[in-house]
């Protein structure tokens, strides 16, 4: 997809794709050199991975999530989009968790450095939900934004295609609602669908979000979408709306946190937290990384690799001196106040998109809407006292 | 071969399997480069044949249990410029520090039919307790790609590439759900140093702390997590005390529990 595009009347024009023609959606991507990513069971949960077929997809399953557990279950036999979300993002196919940045070689006494060809690929990554649609939107304000572009996640970018799936089930830790990210895929996709399960009828409402996703389409056995097929479509989406298990109330959020830097909130988390960094490798929006210097053997070949990073290890905030944020108090404190608060004034939004997934995979099941929570209530009595003892002076 | 020197590398053995100094010998494809980097000078396990020292690096496997390696461990640091100790039982103690819960005469009288030959020190204690120990590296065994790191980091005068973070960030880069979330499988991997590349949540099994506790392991927590999921008190016990029973966070948690 590329980074802005006009979407005319024309190409929003909503189509039906029945079930049975799924796999030509599949194929018609491929024709076009695009290698599928999409989501596949692995290891008890949803993974995104290579799929060339229907069958890879988690057909017939759902999850359950709560606060530190995750399971896979048997759902609607039929559906081929019943799991929410997994433990993975889209994050690693664009800003890998591993990569070469350059080599360096020895050559006559003489230091070459070797670029590293970035050899981006193209790829339809299919069932991106409405929250990853937003985390991209952030990766891109964080990492094509400003006056230093990623060059690497920019080359990949623009040789991606995203298929987006409106949600049709929230879970038990999605709060996406609240974050306006969702569950319905507004923007920034080629081709949106809504999976349609009736009793005698499974089909997909199909939106396409620019030229690219309409030509695909053109390449599929389609037709023109009825208002019964659209309303359907909208009710799946506003009842997945109603059904958040969670919540975050933003109203003067980033505010409160800021007047909350000391509050005694953040020792009680620290004693919960395990600093092990699952959240932020979870997040579809953590961007940090570390960068390793390498040499060989041989001495005569250097390498410079980046990797993803936390915020929770010692070595993130490491300078002459000691660890900057050696406590898991001051660590947890810095995510929660980087996703909620200084995201905002760093890039201009939010760096949470309400995704839950560091809330289900915490091992130990911390839930940032319920710190979030706290520190409001916090806050709001704390703004009680003060209002009382003004008016009792 | 840029670099000026070849140091001469010697190889030191105390209480221990012998696994992770068989660590170079398994090196397979990288081990002549090694043997071209350095000068392999003392390697018992290895060679018969002995450059004399000292040493410009050694790597020490093993702990200390008797008297005589507890003196034996300073003439090996007068010959080694810079000493590395390796593995567990060199970092920590190893799995031969369980007899530092108990009483080591009872042990004896239990394990040996003539007990009275046997001389042994009450307690497994690792290199950093008797000598100054310039780098340790962990592992049960160690990763042979982070020893092969760490000398390639002594021959460039730079710091090794191994991380003291949790073994749960390993797991995220390649991309394994987390056991402990999807599985409800006990993992120790959030209190546990990266290293082994998280291999075994990699094939569904929790962690084992095999290169012992990362650098900011809150143990309480994740004992807690695992009460939760049904594990008693005896359990914990001995979830903590492995490899590297006597590293000081993890003895201190399965001293808790003990009660």
């Amino acid at each position: 997809m590329r980074m802005t595009r006009a979407s005319t009347e024309k190409s929003r024009s909503q189509q039906v794709i029945e079930r049975r023609d799924f796999q030509l959606l599949l194929d018609a991507l491929m024709a076009k050199g695009y290698r599928l990513i999409g989501p596949r069971a692995r290891d008890g949960a949803l993974v995104y991975d290579e799929i060339a077929a229907v069958a890879d997809l988690p057909v017939g399953l759902t999850d359950e999530q709560e606060r530190g557990t995750y399971r896979l279950k048997a759902g609607d036999p039929e559906r081929l989009f019943g799991c929410g979300l997994g433990p993975h993002s889209w994050k690693k196919y664009l800003y890998p968790p591993e990569l070469r940045l350059w080599q360096a070689q020895r050559q006559n006494g003489n230091m070459t450095i070797v670029p590293e060809p970035h050899a981006p690929e193209r790829l339809a990554l299919i069932g991106m939900r409405a929250c990853e649609i937003q985390a991209l939107a952030v990766l891109d304000k964080v990492l094509l934004g400003g006056a230093y572009v990623d060059r690497a996640y920019q080359a990949q970018r623009e040789q991606v295609l995203v298929v987006a799936v409106n949600c049709g089930r929230a879970g038990k830790t999605c709060f996406c609602a609240s974050m306006n990210s969702g569950p319905r895929a507004s923007t920034g996709f080629d081709l949106a669908l809504t999976e349609v399960l009736e009793r005698d009828r499974h089909y997909f409402v199909v939106e396409s979000g620019s030229k690219v996703g309409a030509d695909v389409l053109s390449a599929v056995p389609t037709s023109p979408a009825l208002e019964a097929d659209l309303q359907k479509a909208n009710a799946i989406i506003e009842q997945t709306a109603g059904q958040m298990g969670r919540s975050l109330d933003t109203h003067r959020l980033q505010e409160m946190l800021y007047a909350s830097t000391e509050s005694p909130v953040w020792d009680e988390v620290a004693a919960r937290c395990l600093t092990c960094g699952n959240c932020t490798l979870v997040c579809p929006t953590c961007f940090c990384t570390t960068v390793e210097d390498y040499t060989d053997l041989t001495g005569e070949t250097g390498s410079r690799v980046r990797r993803w990073d936390s915020c929770f290890t010692m070595d993130f905030s490491y300078i002459v001196g000691g660890h900057v944020r050696a406590s898991a108090r001051a660590r947890y404190r810095q995510w929660m106040m980087h996703k909620l608060a200084t995201w905002k004034d760093q890039f201009g939004t939010s760096g949470c998109v309400g995704c839950g997934r560091c809330i289900t995979w915490c091992p130990v099941g911390i839930d940032i809407t319920e710190e979030a929570q706290t520190i409001r209530a916090q806050n709001e009595a704390k703004q009680d006292t003060g209002t009382r003892r003004k008016k009792t002076s | 071969m840029q670099r000026k020197s070849r140091p001469k590398l010697a190889i030191w053995k105390f209480a221990s399997c012998d696994g992770c100094q068989l660590s170079l010998l398994d090196c397979e494809d990288a081990l002549l480069a090694v043997a071209d980097a350095v000068e392999i000078a003392y390697f018992p396990e290895a060679t018969r044949t002995v450059v004399k020292g000292p040493y410009d690096l050694s790597l020490v496997e093993g702990s200390i249990t008797t008297q005589h390696d507890a003196e034996r461990i300073h003439r090996v640091r007068r010959a080694s410029k810079v000493l590395v100790t390796i593995g567990a039982c060199a970092t920590a103690g190893g799995i031969q520090a369980l007899r530092n819960f108990k009483d080591v005469k009872t042990l004896t009288s239990l394990v040996y039919a003539t007990p009275k030959y046997i001389e042994t020190l009450s307690k497994s204690t690792p290199i950093a307790d008797h000598v100054f120990v310039d780098f340790e590296l962990r592992g049960c065994p160690i990763n042979k790609a982070q020893l092969v790191e760490v000398i390639i980091a002594y021959l460039d005068g730079r710091k090794p590439n191994t991380p003291h973070y949790s073994v749960c960030m390993e797991c995220k880069r390649r991309g394994t759900p987390c056991v402990m979330v999807a599985a409800g499988t006990p993992c120790l991997g959030p209190v546990t140093q990266a290293g082994c590349g998280a291999l075994c949540p990699a094939y569904q099994r929790g962690c084992y702390g095999c290169f012992g506790p990362s650098e900011s392991p809150n143990t309480r927590a994740i004992s807690e997590q695992w009460k939760a999921m049904g594990k008693t008190p005896q359990e914990l016990v001995q979830v903590f005390r492995t490899f590297n029973a006597y590293a000081d966070a993890f003895r201190k948690e399965s001293d808790v529990h003990e009660g």
